[in-house]
């Protein structure tokens, strides 16, 4: 009986010990967690306080009006909305495929050799400063582009589709905006791919080979589907990043704030761009508070994307157990 | 392993005889149909097959078994050039179905997976239906009319023994089964093309005694129309089901893979030729 007093003690002893570490553990983390949620709140109350002004004055239809011009007091923020759409899509639909196809590539079919150093030079992309992808846009690709695509293209094709007419005069507009933002997330969705098929199972390819397979077929029926979710993942990133880069956006996108830009080759503006290059200049509250809301509008932009990628996942990628998620 | 001839009813066990018995009178009649000649495998300077040789009957079971690390599972995946894709890998000396060396140098891997089905130690159902599962090889294959691919489909989920437990719920996910049901639908996908071999890799060790039954009643079904060759660590499965059995051994010095003895399953469990064979039978080591 005294021994078992003693023992009894020693495990609450040893239970006493325990159970406070994780309760305290798991509140460190949940305090961790929520300041998250406390981030996003704060700014989102910022910024919708900070743009009361200019919502009470104008409204969601300042999204849908064109004319921006702050001295005559005019604020239509439609070029802004329609250039960060436009120019982020162009970027998705270039280096979506292509980053994909980088991290097949490095996981299923690049030699051993060469995997590191291919490797690494897609990381490189991702390291160099988006103010000098912004250099290198206006002095040398822009004037390319202008000189062996927009002209010809807009003298021919242009012709018949408005959307890639237009007259060409500056190098600068969305479409070179947004190959260069595509040229800026490829690494991210790159990388993403590459991590997310290099851990589908090897059983998957193994079971798609035996039933006579070639390696295509198990690339494309059975990686793949299987890397869907993390893919989709990986995207939205990228996208996420194209959305906000301001940067090298205000440097090639042409500034042309006042109207919708008719076609992809002319000039235009995103919001990011928009609230960069104003800002010094904003010197009444109105400018100031139409910023800020251009802001709110940016945020909500990603949110709504975001949102639109989840349930793609949600929905397409219903079956597979224990595929990848980002 | 005492766990599974717990588990199997008397009844099977006549029944598992009776068919045994039947494959030994059969035997006489079958002829070659994979041929394994001096076959050594590498991977790099690693010689992990040293110099096997036997002969694989027509529609019959061909049990191969041994240690851990023996090669067993190494020779099976050569019978379709499974490791092609392993860097450093290949393999010397010849192996043949119906003649044909399939690893001469016009040899076509992809053509030859297509004539082999294979069945993996863990089930690996892609994350679609039952019917898509098993659809899967023959849409590979360019079958595209749809009744003719629900016709195979059918046939081959009743030869894997499974048909009556997903014939209702033929559009759900094949990962919602069970293991021992995820097992016959991927044997159900391997014989769909209807291959001429079916190469089974340990595929009852994830399965508990029960579904092992089954996998092993399917294997049975499946020895009317195929010739299957499967690797187990399982003595009493090669035993239940097997017509001849391979035994394979570690070499201890090198590492390499060795056949030690191939024969009929009756004869190598009862009158074992090699010391070594009777050794591991009789559970002495391995």
């Amino acid at each position: 009986m005294p021994q078992d007093t003693q023992q009894l003690t020693t495990w609450q002893y040893i239970q006493r010990r325990t159970q406070h570490g994780d309760v305290f553990f798991w509140f460190i983390t949940l305090s961790f967690a929520l300041a998250v949620v406390g981030l996003v709140a704060v700014i989102g109350f910022v910024i919708w306080n900070g743009s009361e002004l200019a919502r009470e004055r104008f409204g969601l239809s300042a999204l849908f009006q064109d004319g921006w011009n702050p001295i005559r007091g005019n604020f239509g923020a439609l070029p802004a909305v329609y250039g960060t759409l436009v120019s982020s899509m162009i970027a998705l639909c270039l280096a979506g495929p292509f980053g994909v196809l980088i991290g097949v590539f490095l996981t299923e079919l690049c030699p051993q050799w060469l995997k590191t150093p291919l490797s690494f030079f897609v990381e490189l992309l991702a390291a160099i400063p988006s103010v000098v992808y912004g250099l290198w846009g206006v002095f040398v690709f822009a004037p390319f582009f202008r000189d062996h695509v927009a002209i010809p293209l807009a003298n021919s094709v242009g012709q018949v589709f408005p959307l890639l007419g237009g007259t060409v005069t500056a190098g600068r507009s969305l479409m070179v905006t947004g190959i260069i933002l595509a040229i800026m997330i490829l690494p991210t969705i790159a990388a993403i791919s590459r991590d997310v098929i290099a851990v589908v199972p090897n059983h998957q390819r193994e079971a798609m080979l035996a039933v006579g397979a070639t390696r295509w077929e198990v690339i494309w029926k059975a990686v793949l589907p299987y890397a869907r979710a993390g893919i989709i993942g990986g995207m939205m990133l990228g996208l996420g990043r194209a959305l906000g880069e301001t940067m090298a956006a205000l440097m090639i996108v042409g500034g042309q704030k006042s109207r919708v830009p008719e076609s992809l080759l002319e000039p235009g503006i995103t919001a990011a761009a928009l609230i960069a290059s104003e800002l010094p200049n904003a010197n009444d509250f109105l400018h100031e508070s139409m910023l800020i809301f251009m802001a709110f509008v940016l945020f909500g932009i990603t949110l709504i994307l975001n949102g639109i990628a989840r349930m793609l996942v949600w929905y397409s990628a219903r079956g597979p157990v224990g595929s990848i998620r980002a | 392993m005492e766990d599974i001839k717990a588990h199997r009813s008397p009844l099977a066990l006549q029944r598992t005889v009776a068919e045994r018995t039947i494959g030994h009178v059969q035997a006489e009649s079958r002829t070659t149909r994979l041929q394994i000649a001096n076959f050594s495998f590498y991977y790099g300077a690693f010689e992990a097959l040293r110099d096997i040789s036997m002969e694989i009957r027509d529609r019959q079971i061909t049990a191969i078994i041994g240690p851990s690390g023996c090669g067993k599972s190494t020779l099976l995946r050569s019978i379709n050039r499974m490791h092609d894709d392993t860097p450093g890998a290949r393999g010397k000396g010849m192996i043949a179905i119906d003649g044909t060396n399939i690893y001469a140098h016009d040899a076509d891997p992809i053509m030859l997976r297509r004539r082999i089905g294979m069945v993996f130690q863990r089930p690996n159902p892609f994350a679609k239906s039952i019917f898509d599962n098993v659809a899967y090889g023959l849409r590979v294959l360019g079958w595209r009319d749809r009744n003719a691919i629900a016709e195979r489909v059918e046939q081959s989920l009743r030869k894997a023994a499974i048909w009556d437990e997903v014939k209702d719920r033929l559009k759900s996910s094949a990962l919602g089964l069970s293991g021992g049901q995820q097992q016959r639908v991927c044997i159900a996908r391997a014989i769909a093309p209807q291959p001429e071999i079916v190469l089974m890799d340990e595929p009852c060790s994830a399965l508990d005694p029960i579904a092992t039954l089954k996998v092993e009643d399917a294997m049975l079904e499946l020895r009317r129309d195929y010739t299957v060759v499967i690797v187990t660590h399982n003595m009493e499965q090669a035993g239940r089901v097997s017509d001849d059995t391979a035994f394979m051994l570690m070499d201890s010095q090198t590492r390499a893979g060795l056949l030690v003895e191939f024969g009929a399953t009756g004869n190598i469990f009862t009158n074992p030729k090699d010391q070594r064979t009777e050794d591991y039978i009789s559970g002495r080591f391995g």
